[in-house]
């Protein structure tokens, strides 16, 4: 169980992995999450599930190298085996038929909006999709955005590729237009994700943002991923990861991200340097 | 050898770690009896014919006759007779509150101090494990599929009796370790995660099947399991960490009781980096709580190098609900004990803790339950100064696994509605025990209500059902 069946570099910081987990991929919807254990003294890595494939039994899930943990998950290849893999996990998004749709996707936040993309296209909405990056070696999916939206917008920060602009930019450009806007969804990093959420909301559009705060155990246990929205503390694993962006306390989630900064450096360097770590220990 | 001689022993203390050593490390505190101890304690014992003790006993574990047999030397017999009622007796030994249950009805508590029946119990689950745990004959296979919900010790109660039985028994676990609170909330130093791999080890090879990272409500609902078994047990526990509502809470610094201990038990942040979870425990801490799983934090904040640690409880040390094992443990250890105070307020900086602020209380009149209820005394608000705050405020049950379980009726503190007698909830096939039922209790309770659920479930599955299901109209 859980073994890699097959991965994909989509960028110098990005790899996809597909994984056979029959049974989470019977039940996968958009919007929800995967805890993983790359290895027995591993953490539990919440990720969002970027695609499923009920019929080959495969989640596929899109991480970015930050720390340890995912750096150690980019070094296996098909045929290694995950310690762990627990799934669906979170509610998944609320499809309906809204009308007209705005989704917005920022770096790694391309890939948790593709299936959302894909299943409100289902459900008859007009899906606008905005994908942006740092620069254009960064942006992945396009072609795959392509394929479940019915206009797509691609910017990068610097005009490496396509529009030069940050993604709220062409949000507020289509709020503003006139055409009438049913609901956005913003995904990527917390700080992005507030932007979008101020963007839109002089424009009373309701905004869905998908936490991703830290987790242990991701079934309401610990309340580690503790976030407060419209004055109300929830756990992001269970009553999330999807919650009303205009309501969230991004100050808090942006602040409780940072709480393991100093240990996830300190993992992050013995990982990096084994041999002046060996040499260490040899004195 | 004569009453009197036997009553004129004293009881024997244990072997421990020495407090100043202990906190530096998570190695177990107590280290057992050795063989002539366990013997000369074991004489201790009358073989009252009444034996109030087995009466005391959650599950009725055959108390004086593996005593007996233990004290005549025969340690196989003393393992078939203790594990005759208790399929995790190297856990109940270590875990269970001794003082408020066999020990504290054993004839000679009334004279003196009782019997050691719980070293003694741990001595002879130690013994066999040394010697090589024997698997008893299981009958064979019935052909009914029953699924257990949860891996703690209601849920591998219930699934080890039903495997005797002939059953086919999966347990689906929705973390990646099995044990429930023994693996990731009871800590290393009180409940070596060793023995408790052992003990599972032993149901797996009654037959039970254990299949981890299985979230019921996710993965698969009850209605959808009733459609490929014949029967489910609920033992999902309470895990649902509760918090005060006060200011300040979700500062950096502040843990849920369930984290800091799963971060430390089940994930093994005490030995970060070498494993890759952290755990952020400052210089000075403040536990809120006195349960078992305050103590637990208490003592673990101290082992990851907290200089200062303490307990803050609004009301005195009489009403202290943790075992006295642990309350005698963490006051060796240096944790300070800061009764009849309440916090109002978690002061922070720059997004972390800070201090805290509390207010003394004082006991008023019994309420309804016989406790003296604790209230504010005006104008004692003070400050204390710590950097990390745990919440250890008791549980609920985790209402995830209900999801989709339509049926299932639930009390006001989100417990489900389940006949003590059997087991049965509302929900026809479905039987439920444990934490889950009465709330955060004890290890021997769950496993009592595993056992009786079992038994109901047998009488159910073989045609025999005692009565009507559990119906709306009966009174649970
Ligand atoms: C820190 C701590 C210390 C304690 N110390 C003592 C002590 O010294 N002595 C004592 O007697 N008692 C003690 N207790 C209480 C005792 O541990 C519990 O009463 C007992 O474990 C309850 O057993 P249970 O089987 O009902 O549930 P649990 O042990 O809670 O097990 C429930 C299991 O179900 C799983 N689960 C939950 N939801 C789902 C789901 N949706 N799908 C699949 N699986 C699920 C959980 O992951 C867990 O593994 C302590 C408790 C804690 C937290
Ligand atoms: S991650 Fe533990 S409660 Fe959400």
């Amino acid at each position: 169980m859980y073994q890699i069946i097959a991965k994909e570099t989509l960028t110098p910081v990005t790899k996809m992995f597909v994984i056979s987990a029959p049974e989470v991929a019977q039940k996968a919807q958009a919007g929800q999450f995967v805890v993983l254990r790359v290895h027995e003294k591993g953490e539990r890595v919440p990720l969002t599930i970027a695609d499923y494939d009920r019929d080959e039994g495969t989640i596929t899930i899109v991480v970015q190298e930050i720390g340890k943990s995912t750096r150690l998950l980019g070094q296996l290849e098909p045929g290694d085996r995950l310690a762990s893999f627990t799934g669906p996990l979170g509610r998944p998004t609320e499809i309906e038929n809204y009308g007209t749709v705005v989704l917005v996707g920022g770096g790694l936040g391309i890939a948790p909006i593709y299936p959302i993309c894909r299943s409100l296209r289902a459900a008859g909405n007009h899906v606008i999709a905005i994908i942006g990056a740092r620069s254009g070696d960064l942006l992945f999916w396009e072609e795959r955005m392509r394929s479940v939206t019915d206009e797509l917008i691609v910017v990068t920060d610097d005009g490496s590729y396509a529009r030069k602009a940050l993604v709220t930019v062409p949000l507020k450009e289509l709020l503003e237009s006139g055409q009438t806007i049913d609901r956005v969804w913003g995904i990527g990093p917390a700080i992005m994700m507030k932007f979008i959420a101020l963007t839109s909301q002089p424009f009373g559009v309701k905004t869905i943002v998908s936490l991703n705060s830290i987790m242990v155990d991701g079934t309401g246990m610990c309340g580690a991923c503790r976030v407060s929205v419209g004055g109300r503390t929830y756990f992001a694993c269970v009553d999330g990861p999807e919650f009303d962006g205009h309501l969230v306390d991004w100050d808090l989630l942006l602040s409780r991200q940072r709480m393991y900064r100093d240990d996830e450096a300190i993992a992050l360097e013995r990982f990096s340097q084994p041999e002046s770590q060996s040499n260490r220990e040899a004195r | 050898m004569a009453r009197s001689s036997r009553s004129s022993i004293a009881r024997h203390s244990m072997a421990e770690q020495e407090p100043s050593v202990r906190i530096t490390n998570f190695d177990e505190v107590a280290l057992g009896y050795d063989l002539t101890t366990a013997v000369e304690e074991a004489q201790r014992c009358l073989q009252c014919r009444h034996s109030p003790c087995v009466s005391g006993c959650p599950v009725g574990v055959r108390i004086p006759e593996f005593i007996k047999a233990l004290r005549e030397g025969d340690m196989w017999d003393a393992v078939a007779k203790l594990k005759d009622k208790n399929s995790l007796p190297a856990v109940c030994g270590r875990v269970c509150p001794q003082e408020t249950q066999c020990e504290e009805v054993c004839v000679l508590a009334k004279r003196g101090e009782p019997v050691a029946i719980g070293r003694l119990e741990r001595f002879v689950a130690d013994w066999e494990r040394e010697h090589g745990i024997r698997v008893p004959p299981v009958a064979s296979s019935m052909g009914k599929r029953v699924a257990v919900i949860g891996s703690g010790p209601a849920g591998l109660t219930a699934a080890g009796d039903l495997a005797k039985l002939g059953y086919d028994v999966e347990v689906l676990e929705a973390l990646h370790e099995p044990g429930g609170v023994l693996v990731y909330g009871i800590p290393e130093f009180r409940l070596p995660k060793e023995i408790v791999k052992i003990e599972i080890g032993y149901l797996e090879s009654l037959g039970v099947k254990i299949r981890t990272n299985v979230v019921i409500g996710r993965l698969y609902n009850v209605a959808e399991l009733l459609e490929s078994y014949d029967a489910v047990f609920m033992g999902t526990g309470a895990g649902l960490p509760m918090m005060m509502n006060i200011a300040g809470e979700n500062l950096n610094g502040v843990y849920s009781a369930n984290e800091l201990l799963t971060r430390v038990n089940l994930m093994k942040a005490y030995q970060f980096p070498e494993w890759d979870t952290p755990v952020r425990v400052g210089a000075r801490v403040a536990v809120v709580g006195a349960g078992n799983v305050a103590m637990d934090s208490a003592r673990s904040a101290l082992r990851l190098g907290a200089n200062e640690v303490h307990i803050v409880y609004r009301r005195s040390r009489e009403e202290v609900p943790a075992r006295a094992e642990e309350v005698h443990h963490a006051e060796q250890e240096g944790v300070i004990f800061d009764y009849l105070t309440n916090p109002v307020e978690i002061l922070g900086a720059e997004g972390w803790v800070t201090g805290m602020r509390c207010i003394r209380m004082s006991l008023g009149e019994p309420d309804a339950s016989g406790r003296r209820s604790p209230v504010p005394i005006e104008g004692s608000e003070f400050e204390m100064v710590v950097d990390t705050v745990v919440m250890a405020l008791g549980t609920q049950p985790n209402p995830l696994a209900f999801s989709q379980a339509p049926g299932l009726e639930r009390n006001r503190r989100g417990a489900v509605v389940a006949d003590s007698a059997t087991g049965r909830t509302r929900l026809e096939r479905v039987w439920a025990g444990g934490d889950i039922v009465t709330g955060s209790a004890t290890v021997i309770s769950a496993m009592g209500a595993g056992r009786v659920a079992a038994m109901d479930m047998h009488a159910y599955l073989m045609g025999q059902s005692r009565g009507p299901w559990l119906t709306a109209a009966e009174p649970a």
